[in-house]
């Protein structure tokens, strides 16, 4: 991190203090997101689309689909690929060149809580078993970061899932060949990530830059539909306790209900 | 996860493929030291799992601008082998060996006190000769007995274990068999003087209750884990003084 460890330490002692008298430096409660804009289908060339803006950060996330070879211990199942592009023009720590760490890590946390919560039914997706299958290409682009850079992308890829259209086609002879029309992408499931701060032991929910510059750990929790756990993942450099782990459960269940509401509309 | 069972996982009598309890570890054999140019080592066993760990440093960072000016770098490499799994893995890093790079250094840091060496790195390689499931959880209990063989300050030993959900199940320390036949894998590393969580990732489905009963029964796996560690240290350092000893008497 470029960050300046003076700085740091300085703005970490008045955000603790704030903390710890249940208050934050943008003056939201523990566990308040920033407010949150969700639009959608804004890139005609892809297949979905959604930008959502959490705060200042800004996360927009393309959908395409295209046909390719499936894995080949799964031979009757579509592809499901999530990337993560941290561009340059997102912040001034982020860099041009192949993804680090940390793309690499928030594309396979937003890919955990759609594979694992089953969304994509990726059986529908295949054409011919073990040869030609369709692939979801899930793009999440960062356009802003000012911190949670997690639940932004998981809200958008769920958005942009949501408004993903499959193109109609017919087989012939083992060829796709491309139909008029559009229908839904079926999607049996809504995964939605809540990420908590650890501040001076404290937990806080949708930390923005300035937190995440200070905290000590963060913890991610992806909820399905139904309110059971589809994927985990701890970051930072600090620890939870066990006591800790099971109240950001608690409150992970009920936020995601909350964020689910401004995509799914039932 | 949603591969055919072929056969049943747990049989009616609660007992895994490989004989084991719900509860139970695998077979874990740890040795410390074995490597003679990194600056602390370790080897480890869990089922069918070796793995091997490293520690060189604190040392001179490079590059040079990766150095911190109030505490030392802790860098980390998790590497599988061609070989270690069964169709060849290509050695280039994959994704997902950087992520559990990141998340194995992030495990570890909490237990290192690296503000005693401002400006060095301490850098940590950990190289899967054969995977079979909860390669990661061995790979940490490696690389924190690796750090602490090295001579490098600790508030405590990291120890890691996984929990996970299989055929209904809430079962320990999943094989890869189990991993992918069940319903969910969770790993999750321990520093038992601080109730301390350093690791913690999932996938599968899991509801409140299981989880809370799988951060449990984990937490109990470290907690077997940390005492293997724990003799492991002390057979290194017993052997070194035998060794003493049998000198001092032949002189």
């Amino acid at each position: 991190m470029t960050y300046s460890t003076v700085a740091a330490r300085i703005k970490q002692k008045r955000i603790a203090q704030l903390i710890a008298r249940g208050k934050r430096l943008d003056e939201r409660g523990p566990n308040d997101h920033r407010a949150i804009q969700i639009e959608t289908g804004l890139i005609e060339r892809a297949e979905g689309s959604a930008r959502v803006r959490l705060g200042k950060t800004e996360v927009l996330v393309g959908i395409k689909i295209e046909t390719g070879e499936p894995f080949p211990d799964t031979p009757n199942e579509g592809v499901l690929t999530v990337n993560a592009e941290l561009v340059p023009l997102a912040s001034p720590s982020f860099e041009a060149g192949p993804p680090d760490e940390n793309s690499i890590e928030l594309a396979r946390i937003v890919d955990r809580g759609i594979r694992e919560s089953k969304a994509i039914d990726l059986a529908s997706l295949c054409v011919e078993p073990g040869k030609n299958v369709f692939v979801v290409f899930v793009d999440v682009y960062v356009l802003n970061h000012d911190g949670n850079l997690i639940d932004a992308s998981a809200l958008a890829s769920l958005a942009a899932l949501l408004n993903t259209k499959m193109f109609n086609y017919e087989v012939k002879e083992g060829e796709v060949k491309i139909k008029p029309g559009y229908t839904p992408l079926p999607l049996r499931n809504h995964p939605v990530a809540v990420t908590f701060a650890k501040i001076n032991d404290k937990l806080i929910a949708d930390p923005w830059l300035e937190e995440e510059q200070v905290m000590d750990a963060r913890l991610t929790m992806t909820l399905d539909k139904d309110g059971k756990i589809c994927a985990l993942q701890k970051g930072g450099y600090g620890y939870f306790t066990t006591q800790q782990v099971f109240e950001a459960a608690g409150i992970a269940i009920e936020k995601a209900q909350e964020l689910r509401k401004l995509v799914v509309k039932e | 996860m949603s591969q055919k069972k072929q056969e049943k996982l747990i049989d009616e009598n609660g007992v895994r493929l490989d004989g084991r309890k719900v509860n139970e570890l695998r077979p874990l054999k740890i040795e410390v030291g074995i490597l003679g140019n990194a600056d602390g080592s370790a080897y480890i066993e869990l089922g069918k799992n070796r793995i091997l760990a490293a520690v060189y440093g604190p040392r001179e960072v490079h590059p040079k601008h990766l150095a911190l000016p109030d505490r030392a770098v802790l860098r980390c490499r998790y590497h599988m082998a061609p070989f270690s799994v069964q169709e060849r893995k290509s050695p280039a890093p994959s994704r997902r060996e950087l992520e559990l790079s990141k998340v194995i250094r992030e495990s570890l840091e909490p237990s290192v006190f690296l503000e005693y060496y401002p400006r060095t790195s301490i850098d940590l390689f950990i190289e899967v000769l054969q995977a079979d499931g909860g390669t990661r959880c061995a790979g940490i209990t490696a690389a924190s007995l690796a750090l602490a063989d090295a001579g490098i300050p600790m508030k405590d030993l990291v120890a890691a274990c996984a929990a996970g959900k299989v055929e209904g199940q809430i079962v320990l320390d999943l094989t890869d068999v189990e991993d992918k036949g069940g319903e969910a894998d969770m790993p999750l590393a321990f520093m038992l003087n601080a109730n301390a969580i350093t690791l913690l990732q999932m996938d599968g489905l899991l509801t409140d209750e299981e989880f809370k009963q799988a951060v449990n029964l984990a937490v109990e796996g470290c907690k077997q884990v940390y005492q293997h560690q724990k003799d492991a240290l002390k057979d290194k350092y017993m052997a070194a003084k035998e060794a003493v000893k049998e000198e001092a008497t032949e002189e």
